[in-house]
């Protein structure tokens, strides 16, 4: 039963429930799916209640596993595959190129492949070099996929049934301290892929953002207002594909732009974003639109370092401040700045 | 040499039917591809015909098959549409894959292909998911997983193999050991005392080694142990010695590239292990030379209907190609 109160964590798992119990062919694995911990309790409960033969752990093995998700796919099964890093997906490259991606079209269409890809991006406590990598980039760079990414728990639960729905290869990405989110007031009960939304309405500058940019970016907002600057914020949802004309007509409200994107600057996913937006309204901006982004470097682990390392709410209002034409107010940068940067919550005593 | 016929088996006629269809047509695209009609890469599979065969002759009619780049001998072998390949490797929007796959993405569902990819290793797993859901699903037949002796040295290989024994999957890896991963031998590659049933064994995994010199024993051997899968589904390893004729991509030898010593490759072609078993055949009179004149002319007809067929159908349009996610 899903409340105002549920977490995103439960409200991922309550929706791998409802999928699984309307749609016979659907299969749900991944390491740890059905270990003690059910993947940040994710799936906790899902095998007792589906079966091993619909829920149930694989093997280290992630490159074979997404072949074995395709071979699933090509006989008529919807799969939710689960990893519990993104980085961890890494290995299963040579599957999701050439194969995941590609069966469907390199015979002509005579396969759909409807697998839907769950990965977790981490952040803080020392995650580092390779368990906190936001390269979702790289997945929007393949022709024949689906990149959604969530930033509220209250649209996790209709975006994870649209992906697991669609006919084709969805990567789902999760921000780790997302995990942690009260749903709340349910908004939408559906919510197709491919539709971005306004999360707050503004006059003054228009930030565009996902998964937990667009935390960030609500924070900015939040402070920024005390100076008397009014944001518009939009949370994509779905990276690609791309909803260009909803954009334009969100930054047409505020004449700028600002892309928040937590990948490394070099080729950037939000860049993507800023040359469409360049491309349909160049003439009609106040400003050309700005794309704040993670650094193009390996993200250290020491916890002294990576609240200075991590692009943030401050940096988003440094982004603003600019495209206002505004000196920045550094009391309110070094209040973003100062909140928690190496735990979700108050709560949260590692491990992961 | 003792003679390869131990005893005779009327599937043998299956196979020698089979493999010399394949023959006659890939000598047709071998012959033909000079025109420059053909512009994809071709692996063909004149010399290794044998096992694809093999694993035709002995198919049920709910088995399932994926493959490598070299699959024009598996696509025909176990009934893919000759036009429609054809028409493939012309890039017509008539082919098995409307265009978008060519020589080495070939399909037919209705023959059970479902697919063959030209990333080495890249089909092993698919197939391995092809026979999971069988037995999840409770549906009858095998699932042949067709590679070479390359893809054996790729880490997904280990990890399908590692899955099917973990679940027990109807799935049957063919091996066809060509000795060459495109021009380097097996003894770059592998340790000389590597055997790739005893790898199998290991894994947990029962395993046969075959040659295509020996077609009788192989097709006794393997319809045995196939016959063992389909009562109670376990995985299989088939690993089959047999040799490519040809150079490894494209209508020509590549003999003068000298990586295979030349008395290895006239030793192979010496010993041509479909025409060994024509041969056979005919001397102990269970193939009459007017039937396989027969066979001849129906080979010649239907290639030449194929090409065609292939030759008149049109393009694909970009706005074909685009409309496929």
């Amino acid at each position: 039963m899903i409340t105002k109160k549920t977490i995103f964590t439960d409200v991922i798992r309550e929706t791998l429930s409802q999928e699984l119990s309307s749609d016979d062919s659907l299969i749900v694995m991944g390491l740890g799916v059905n270990d003690p911990k059910g993947v940040f309790g994710t799936t906790l409960g899902l095998v007792e209640r589906f079966g091993t033969h619909r829920v149930f752990e694989t093997p280290t093995s992630e490159n074979a596993m997404l072949g074995i998700a395709v071979g699933l796919a090509i006989k008529g099964h919807r799969v939710v595959l689960v990893h519990q890093r993104l980085d961890f997906f890494l290995l299963a490259f040579d599957q999701l190129i050439n194969a995941a991606t590609k069966w469907n079209f390199m015979f002509g269409g005579q396969t759909p492949i409807p697998i839907t890809i769950r990965l977790i991006l981490g952040r803080g406590w020392g995650q580092g070099p390779t368990h906190s990598q936001n390269l979702h980039a790289l997945f929007a760079h393949l022709p024949g996929i689906k990149v959604v990414m969530p930033a509220f728990a209250r649209d996790a639960g209709p975006l994870l049934s649209s992906s697991i729905r669609s006919d084709s290869p969805v990567i789902f990405l999760e921000d780790r301290w997302l995990h942690f989110q009260e749903q709340g007031e349910i908004l939408e009960s559906s919510i197709s892929i491919g539709r971005h939304s306004v999360v707050r309405n503004g006059s003054d500058c228009t930030v565009i953002a996902s998964g937990f940019m667009t935390i960030e970016a609500m924070r900015t907002a939040s402070a920024l207002e005390e100076l008397g600057v009014s944001i518009h914020v939009v949370d994509l949802r779905t990276l690609k594909p791309l909803d260009v004309p909803f954009l334009v007509r969100e930054v047409e409200k505020t004449g700028k732009a600002v892309i928040a994107d937590s990948g490394p600057s070099f080729a950037n996913f939000g860049k993507e974003i800023a040359y469409q937006i360049n491309r349909a309204m160049f003439g009609g901006l106040e400003h050309w639109p700005i794309v704040v982004s993670g650094r193009d470097a390996h993200e250290p682990t020491s916890h002294g370092v990576i609240g200075e390392f991590k692009v943030s709410a401050s940096d988003i209002a440094i982004a603003v401040f600019s495209a206002l034409n505004r000196e920045p107010d550094v009391k309110v940068l070094q209040k973003l700045k100062l909140e928690k940067w190496d735990v979700p919550n108050e709560e949260f005593t590692g491990p992961f | 040499m003792s003679s390869p016929l131990i005893e005779f088996d009327t599937r043998l006629l299956k196979v020698a039917q089979i493999g010399l269809r394949v023959r006659r047509i890939e000598e047709a695209i071998s012959r033909k591809y000079k025109e420059g009609k053909m512009r994809c890469p071709v692996h063909l599979s004149i010399g290794q015909e044998i096992p694809a065969a093999l694993i035709g002759t002995l198919r049920s009619r709910e088995d399932m098959f994926v493959s490598s780049h070299r699959a024009h001998a598996h696509y025909l072998s176990v009934g893919g549409d000759l036009k429609a390949m054809m028409a493939e490797i012309y890039g017509k929007i008539t082919g098995c894959s409307k265009g978008h796959g060519g020589s080495m993405h070939l399909f037919d569902k209705n023959a059970g292909f479902l697919g063959s990819s030209a990333i080495v290793g890249n089909s092993i797993p698919v197939g391995v998911g092809i026979a999971l859901s069988n037995k999840l699903r409770g549906d009858l037949g095998l699932t042949f997983v067709f590679f070479g002796d390359g893809a054996t040295e790729e880490g997904v290989f280990f990890e399908s193999l590692n899955f099917a024994a973990l679940w027990k999957l109807p799935v049957v890896f063919v091996c066809e050991n060509n000795k060459y991963s495109v021009y380097t031998p097996l003894t770059s590659r592998q340790p000389i005392s590597r055997d790739v049933t005893k790898l199998a064994d290991s894994l947990g995994i029962v395993s046969i080694k075959v040659s295509d010199r020996n077609v009788a024993f192989a097709l006794k051997k393997i319809a045995i142990e196939l016959q063992k899968s389909r009562v109670i589904p376990q995985p299989l390893l088939i690993e089959i010695d047999t040799y490519r004729f040809l150079e490894h991509c494209g209508p020509n030898d590549d003999d003068h590239l000298g990586y295979r010593p030349k008395s290895e490759i006239e030793n192979f072609k010496d010993h041509d292990p479909l025409m060994s078993l024509i041969a056979e055949l005919i001397r102990a009179s269970h193939l009459a030379v007017e039937d396989l004149e027969a066979l001849e002319i129906v080979f010649s007809t239907e290639i030449t209907e194929a090409f065609h067929f292939a030759e008149q159908s049109p393009f694909p349009t970009i706005e074909s190609v685009l409309e496929i996610p």
